[in-house]
């Protein structure tokens, strides 16, 4: 079983969002960490390359300073990684990055997070199935495998659907799909050795352009309410913010 | 402008997210609304109401299950035979893969989590929500054509009382468009999906547990609200997991989103930051919560829901 698990770096969910003057991120101070989605996505992965003597591949579009997150990929169970060296400009990009690698092997699944926690497209996985011409499912809260059979959840609107489908596939996943893994110290030491490949971007075309960035508006202070008063509570809700 | 909309359904009737994107497509330009499986031919004829000039149904029942790549197909066929230069749809479980597929198969650019109405004063812009509701991103989309998803309330629905044709639509399928199979789906009946509410009640592990969850559900009930969770209520399967709010779990943006005894995370936070009004009661003042919200109770809760719930019924 080769799986190829797509992962992105982004600031730590705790992270404040600041931008600087020239409209970039303010990575000052910050701390980037795997996806949070797409570290569900590694989870399961790792999981099924144990139980099927599989590998798993993670890839990462962007530049070098993604290298100790990529790193983590590997101390947490991925057996070589793939950095395509670019500054991802936006979800066709980087989807079309992940399709120039992946018609490299031929993998039995790729999968990633449902969307990235920091531009929220939740595209990339049916961008790449839709240009490998792939079933996909998203989100995916639950993967098993029974020989070239996968049986998967996918999370509906107030529910979940059990679905069916052949390899290979693409998956954006969620939790409940595995336990986040910590790496430990054997993990990280070994990490050190696997292989990490960087290859070039292939050129690309029809990408959005991220104009400006801005926060939202400050809040305003909270208007507390004794708990003896609901009465009051009820008022404020009805009478000025005019919602029920 | 030439506009598709895709409307979705559950159990025959239009979603009202649906209603919103025909609204927004409405402020664009000439709406036509392209639906599948089976829907209330009522609910079809409803979109005019809303902008809709024109229905295109595909009756497929195999529609029904949503299939993400048969979905897609559907709306590029559609959008194609309809030259639309904007392919809008209300964001979903569905909608985001299925938006992926359909610009790569009409090949034009996508944006998704579009939360105003696009600017198209010069060129085709879109204001985006990033960084998980902690920031928004202008964005401009080059060329004749894209394809964008909504976020839930970027456009209010507006009755403007026109009427719709509806017209059957036919999509040759190949067994591929269907590879995937749905072979079973649970999913609460009856209730008020989350995604779709506009008042949501969300209780966290201050409840100590899910015998406590009755008051919860009356004080959802009394407001016509869904319920909602935090993650550790989740994850000790106290409630399922499609009630999770946060950063991991379902995002909303409800008018109104009263949290009963969950602290406020930040990754909480990050699920409900573009509510419009937010309570919060807890019995700790410091709770980070009260930051974040419009009106705030310290309090325990088993004291201050079932006052609240009788507050509401005296005042309805």
């Amino acid at each position: 079983m080769k799986i190829l698990v797509c992962i992105s770096h982004v600031p730590d969910t705790t992270t404040k969002i600041k931008f600087t003057a020239d409209n970039k991120l303010d990575t000052a101070g910050v701390q980037f960490i795997i996806g949070p989605y797409d570290d569900y996505a590694l989870a399961r992965a790792v999981e099924i390359a144990g139980e099927t003597s599989g590998t798993v591949t993670v890839l990462n579009v962007g530049g070098a300073d993604t290298e100790p997150t990529i790193r983590k990929a590997l101390a947490i169970g991925a057996d070589d990684a793939i950095r395509v060296d670019a500054e991802p400009v936006d979800a066709m990009f980087v989807a079309k990055q992940i399709v120039e690698v992946a018609k490299q092997e031929n993998y039995d699944m790729i999968l990633m997070g449902r969307e990235s926690s920091d531009y929220n497209g939740g595209l990339v996985h049916g961008l790449v199935a839709e240009m490998l011409g792939m079933p996909s499912i998203a989100p995916c809260m639950k993967l098993d495998l029974n020989g070239n059979t996968a049986t998967l959840s996918r999370e509906i609107e107030g529910g979940k659907e059990e679905l069916e489908v052949q390899l290979p596939f693409v998956a954006g996943c969620q939790e409940p799909i595995a336990e986040w893994k910590i790496p430990n110290m054997r993990g990280i030491m070994s990490a050190r050795k696997k292989p990490l490949k960087v290859v070039p971007a292939v050129d690309t075309e029809n990408v959005t352009s991220y104009d400006a960035f801005s926060l939202p508006p400050a809040k305003g202070d909270c208007k507390m309410v004794e708990p003896d008063n609901m009465t009051e509570l009820v008022r404020l809700l009805k009478e000025e913010a005019k919602v029920i | 402008m030439s506009v598709l909309v895709f409307v979705e359904a559950d159990n025959g009737a239009i979603k009202k997210s649906s209603f919103e994107a025909v609204t927004c497509g409405a402020k664009l330009g000439d709406v036509t609304a392209v639906a599948m499986g089976d829907i209330n031919a009522g609910e079809l004829e409803a979109l005019g109401k809303y902008g809709a000039k024109k229905v295109l149904h595909a009756a497929d029942s195999r529609l029904n299950d949503g299939v993400i790549a048969a979905t897609a197909l559907l709306v590029a066929e559609a959008a194609k035979k309809e030259g639309a230069q904007t392919v809008l749809m209300a964001r979903s479980s569905l909608v985001d893969a299925v938006a992926a597929r359909v610009a790569v198969k009409l090949n034009v650019p996508v944006a998704s989590n579009v939360v105003e109405l696009p600017d198209t004063s010069a060129g085709f812009k879109v204001k985006r929500g990033v960084f998980t509701g902690k920031a928004f991103a202008e964005v401009s989309i080059p060329g004749d054509s894209r394809v964008i998803t909504l976020a839930k309330n970027a456009v209010a629905p507006e009755e403007v009382g026109g009427t719709a044709a509806v017209e059957a639509f036919e999509v040759n399928f190949s067994d591929a468009d269907f590879g995937v199979k749905r072979t079973s789906v649970h999913k609460q009946e009856g209730d008020i999906l989350l995604p779709e509410a506009d008042l949501v009640v969300s209780a966290g592990r201050g409840l100590k547990g899910p015998e406590n969850w009755g008051m919860i559900e009356e004080l959802a009930k009394t407001l016509g609200a869904a319920t909602a969770c935090s993650k550790p209520v989740s994850d000790m399967d106290w409630r399922p997991h499609h009630e999770h709010v946060g950063q991991t779990g379902i995002k909303v943006s409800p008018n109104l989103y009263i949290a009963v005894g969950i602290s406020g995370a930040i990754q909480h936070l990050a699920g409900v930051s573009s509510s419009r009004v937010i309570v919060a009661i807890n019995k700790d003042p410091e709770a980070p919560f009260f930051k974040a919200a419009d009106y705030g109770v310290v309090g325990d809760a088993f004291d201050v829901v079932p006052k609240l719930i009788e507050a509401l019924k005296a005042s309805n």
